[in-house]
């Protein structure tokens, strides 16, 4: 049973939460406090929130549908406007539109993408931007105050500022103790926090230290699917920084049909792996598995129908088209390394060819 | 000088007086943890005690080592929160049954609420302070459109009342606190205080139809819960900045996630003498819609050629530059300058035609029809927890009055390409309640009259402003001819003679008269003036009958005076189908203009009197300007005026 495993669970997260109140209170009264600090223990934080809007965006794409809003949050992360948010359903359009604190509205192209974090990147055509360089993320410990920023319920528009909420770090853990609890592939460390931060549109917000230092990007909305609650939380800077060097380095670049591509003479099709795909009726259709055939690649590799094809040979497959298109560059006498994501796990397969 | 007629009533309930409204955080937070959380009994619960003992020690070994800077921002904290809870008020309906929270602003009881919370409770409902008292409570005025009621409390002259604060002056990240009744939990009326951060300003939220809409509202993460609907929003220094009312709460029930929203001070300001009418207010519209075009230029994309927008010059295609003298760029920006302002008030407008600026003020028009406002006040709960209707932003209605048209779709597409945000459902904090019979000692201080949430606040506010003109000058025993002599601007002779049965006027051009056995709206001589003399006649017959035997007079309120920074009070005089605001300085009480509306779509003629000086031991104005429309008509001097008794 896996019930009293996440009731455990959740009792040292709760567990960890109370200590970090304790701590959080005794940290205020700590004697060493440079200037800063003390400003923002009696004063407030105008300025530092100043500081910050400038680097956030308001995101529109996909959705709109019940229950699905067409918003999120993101920030930027280089003064060539690139954009870091979260991955999800929103980014399933070409039409992605970003929005900065100015009023300034673009289009937005994806980089690429990190399905396992649930991140993207997103590039505008700018330039001079203020940004958060993600290199600069602070690490912070529990009981630490901090900020979080975020266009929560898409309640600004075009220059309006980003909603800013206040809270202490509860605890540090790894979102992998809550498996099974919250519909996520994500199993890696989170902060999580006091405050109610990840509300709808909230995601690929910035969560702050109060200088407006980056500590993390805000998650999605996550309830726990056990006891009814929500998990406030965002993902440390320092695990973003590789997997976006590689999203900005093209190792997760979908793969594109350049005229220097070389085509093989008998490449990979959906047909010889042994798939079928839910029929491509969007423009941009999610490569959900439909069928697998018997005795073919893709059974033997133990792929399921309603699995969600998420990379193929580590670069982003973002629909059925575009499965097609990277399978059609690869020759059959070759491997092919595929992740799907089943439910809420991501699972690694290959695709042995035929002997 | 204050006329209200305040008597203390000897209803007030003795309630339990419970602990001080303000107790010191309390220092082992493991207590606090625990009971929250049950879950901690057993070997947890002995973790936590140890570190909180741990933790408390070693707070005391540092007490002294503690920033002066923390402790004053403490010590601040506390005194701010200790001063203003006095001012805070559970609202009860009559029945017990359910309410809200509330905030007195003056010391004779004057209170702020939601709509949405006294509009279930009926004409009078009960309100429990910090004292331990439950105090009654009058309604005194209703907009529903912005969701705000002010009542007025009974029993004394001296009650802790909030300090308003600027609410243009509040800033994201500022330190900020409601006082309420959350969850009606306060049975002993002490106040609940949750205390945050301002998270955004100038918010827009849509309303639900055309009414409750928080347009310009401040975003705060303190805790704002139901009941928590009405009450105070305070900055850290104690000053009311906001009144709670409103939350996205979408799919995690109707608890706080964070995101609350007050209407600001400043909006409240605006309609307070509104409010103190007694009326059921309308909100404004300029008569145009506007939107986002591909340059990020909010520009007319409709207009109604019955407005003063469209007299006042705006046309089809113009960009909006500033509005009430706020820079417009976005269309929520312009929505929230709508939002804050009464029907009828006259607001610069700053707009751009072929690169052409042109500065203008603009008279804002109403957005509902008077009955539709009513209907749709009475209708509006309970709303319980359906899905609000489709916002319809009012700003896209060019109709005044008119019925509200649906909004074409794809017009927010224009302010964000790839879907706009739809706006979050909005779930309304109280129910309804069924009412109890008033009171013996409340009935006087309660009329009915269709418009008005209480007609007796209208007749005292008329009463007020007519007897503080009456000590300028008692003019009821002129029946006969008033003879005006003098000159105007150009050294033109005028002469002007207000008899009962005859007008005449010679000014520089031709003679005009006015009959005023006729219909007035027909004889709006002098050409130009938009109908001076029917405006002098007008003003002649209010000094003379006074507001009771003039006809049909109520007070309006407070409006803004062009050229003058405080707001004047006016009466709303009709007679023979025309329409007559007077305006009095709220300083002296003199009447300090009036604007004759012929009728509600064409320019008023305006007349400020200036330069008062006793004739026959009344203050007589011997300086009249008058405007119509975008000119001036006339800058008249008297130099002498003959009042004849018949």
């Amino acid at each position: 049973m896996i019930s009293p495993l996440a009731q455990n669970a959740f009792r040292r997260l709760l567990s960890l939460k109370g200590t970090a109140l304790l701590l959080a209170c005794s940290t205020a009264f700590l004697p060493a406090v440079s200037p800063g600090v003390c400003r923002a223990a009696g004063g407030t934080f105008i300025d530092v929130v100043a500081s910050v809007q400038p680097k956030m965006v308001k995101i529109y794409g996909a959705g709109g549908l019940r229950g699905l809003e067409a918003y999120q949050s993101g920030f930027l992360i280089s003064p060539a406007g690139h954009v870091l948010t979260v991955w999800s359903y929103v980014l399933d359009t070409d039409n992605v539109a970003v929005t900065l604190d100015d009023g300034r509205k673009f289009q937005a192209q994806l980089v690429g993408a990190d399905p396992r974090r649930e991140i993207a990147v997103l590039k505008i055509d700018a330039d001079s931007l203020p940004h958060f360089r993600l290199s600069d993320g602070v690490e912070l410990s529990v009981g630490d105050r901090v900020l979080a920023f975020s266009n929560l319920f898409g309640v600004a528009a075009g220059d309006e500022d980003a909603s800013v909420l206040h809270g202490c770090v509860s605890a540090k853990t790894q979102l992998a103790a809550r498996r099974g609890a919250f519909e996520t592939p994500y199993d890696g460390p989170v902060y999580v926090v006091d405050a109610m931060t990840n509300n709808p549109g909230s995601a690929g917000g910035v969560l702050t230290d109060r200088q407006g230092n980056l500590v993390g990007i805000l998650g999605k909305e996550l309830r726990n699917a056990l006891n009814n609650t929500w998990l406030n939380h965002a993902i440390p800077a320092a695990e973003l920084v590789t997997p976006v060097d590689d999203i900005l380095a093209g190792k997760t670049l979908p793969r594109k049909a350049g005229e220097s591509a070389k085509r093989p003479d008998e490449p990979w099709t959906l047909a010889r792996a042994g798939l079928r795909l839910v029929p491509d009726v969007l423009s941009r259709t999610p490569p959900f598995i439909d069928a697998v055939a018997p005795d073919s690649p893709a059974a033997r590799a133990k792929l399921q129908p309603d699995d969600l094809i998420l990379f193929v040979n580590n670069g982003v497959v973002i629909s059925y088209a575009s499965v097609v298109e990277t399978l059609s560059l690869i020759d059959h006498i070759d491997p092919v390394r595929l992740t799907v994501q089943r439910g809420q796990q991501l699972v690694d397969v290959v695709l042995e060819p035929k002997e | 000088m204050s006329v209200l007629p305040n008597r203390p009533f000897a209803i007030q309930r003795r309630a339990r007086r419970m602990s001080p409204p303000v107790r010191r955080r309390s220092p082992d937070l493991a207590e606090t943890a625990d009971r929250r959380s049950p879950v901690f009994f057993g070997p947890l619960f002995c973790v936590l005690c140890l570190v909180g003992f741990s933790a408390s020690a070693d707070r005391d070994a540092r007490a002294d080592q503690v920033p002066v800077a923390v402790l004053q921002a403490e010590q601040q904290r506390i005194a701010a929160v200790a001063k203003t809870v006095k001012a805070a008020v559970a609202v009860f309906a009559n029945d017990g049954q359910g309410g809200g929270s509330g905030v007195v602003i003056t010391p004779d009881g004057y209170a702020l609420s939601n709509f949405h919370v006294t509009k279930p409770a009926g004409d009078w409902m009960q309100c429990g302070m910090a004292d331990g008292e439950l105090y009654d409570a009058v309604l005194v005025g209703l907009d529903p459109t912005g969701d705000v009621a002010l009542i007025k409390l009974q029993g004394r002259e001296d009650f802790p009342c909030a300090e308003l604060g600027d609410s243009d002056a509040v800033r994201v990240g500022d330190w900020c606190f409601a006082a309420g009744n959350p969850f009606l939990l306060a049975t002993d009326f002490q106040p609940t205080v949750t205390y945050g951060l301002v998270s955004g300003v100038h918010r827009y939220q849509y309303p639900a139809g055309t009414l409750l809409e928080y347009a310009d509202c401040i975003q705060t993460d303190a805790s704002i819960n139901p009941g928590n609907s009405g009450g105070p929003l305070f900055n850290a220094a104690g000053q009311l900045i906001g009144i709670n009312g409103r939350g996205s709460f979408e799919k995690r029930g109707r608890v706080n996630v964070g995101v609350g929203y007050a209407i600001s001070i400043n909006q409240i300001k605006n309609f307070l003498g509104y409010l103190r009418s007694g009326r059921i207010v309308d909100h404004a519209t300029l008569g145009a819609t506007v939107s986002r075009d591909e340059d990020g230029r909010i520009v007319v994309t409709d207009i109604l050629d019955t407005g003063d927008a469209y007299r006042r010059g705006l046309r089809y295609g113009d960009e909006i530059l500033s509005f009430a003298g706020r820079p417009i760029t976005t269309v929520n920006g312009f929505k929230n300058v709508l939002g804050i302002f009464p029907k009828g008030w006259r607001v610069p407008l700053s707009y751009r035609r072929e690169g052409e600026r042109r500065d203008v003020l603009v008279r804002l028009m109403g957005v509902h029809g008077t009955e539709e406002l009513l209907r749709k006040a009475e209708g509006a709960l309970p709303v319980e927890e359906k899905p609000m209707p489709k916002p319809m932003p009012k700003d896209e209605q060019p109709g005044g009055g008119g019925k509200p048209k649906p909004k074409p779709e794809g017009e927010q597409g224009k302010e964000a390409p790839g879907g706009q945000p739809k706006p979050p459902r909005v779930v309304p904090l109280e129910k309804v309640r069924r009412q109890e019979p008033t009171p013996k000692h409340l009935e006087k201080l309660i009329v009915k009259r269709p418009g008005y949430a209480n007609y007796y606040f209208n007749e005292l506010n008329r009463d007020r402003v007519w007897n503080a003109l009456l000590a300028h000058g008692d003019f009821s025993s002129l029946a006969g001819a008033w003879k005006l002599s003098g000159a105007d601007a150009a050294g033109n002779q005028i002469e002007i003679i207000l008899a009962g049965d005859k007008v005449t006027g010679r000014l520089a051009i031709k003679p005009v008269e006015v009959d005023p056995a006729r219909d007035l709206d027909s004889q709006l001589g002098p050409e130009g003036s938009g109908g001076l003399l029917v405006a002098l006649h007008l003003w002649q017959r209010l000094l003379r009958l006074g507001p009771k035997q003039f006809g049909d007079v109520y007070y309006l309120g407070t409006v803004p005076v062009p050229g003058r920074p405080e707001l004047f009070d006016a009466l709303v005089a009709t007679h023979n189908v025309v329409e007559a605001r007077f305006l009095f300085d709220p300083a002296t009480g003199q009447l300090a203009g009036m604007e004759m509306f012929p009728d509600a779509q064409v320019d008023p003629c305006e007349v400020y009197f200036d330069d008062y000086r006793p004739v026959n031991g009344r203050q007589v104005p011997h300086a009249l300007l008058v405007r119509h429309g975008d000119n001036v008509f006339a800058q008249i001097k008297l130099e002498s005026v003959e009042l004849a008794a018949e």
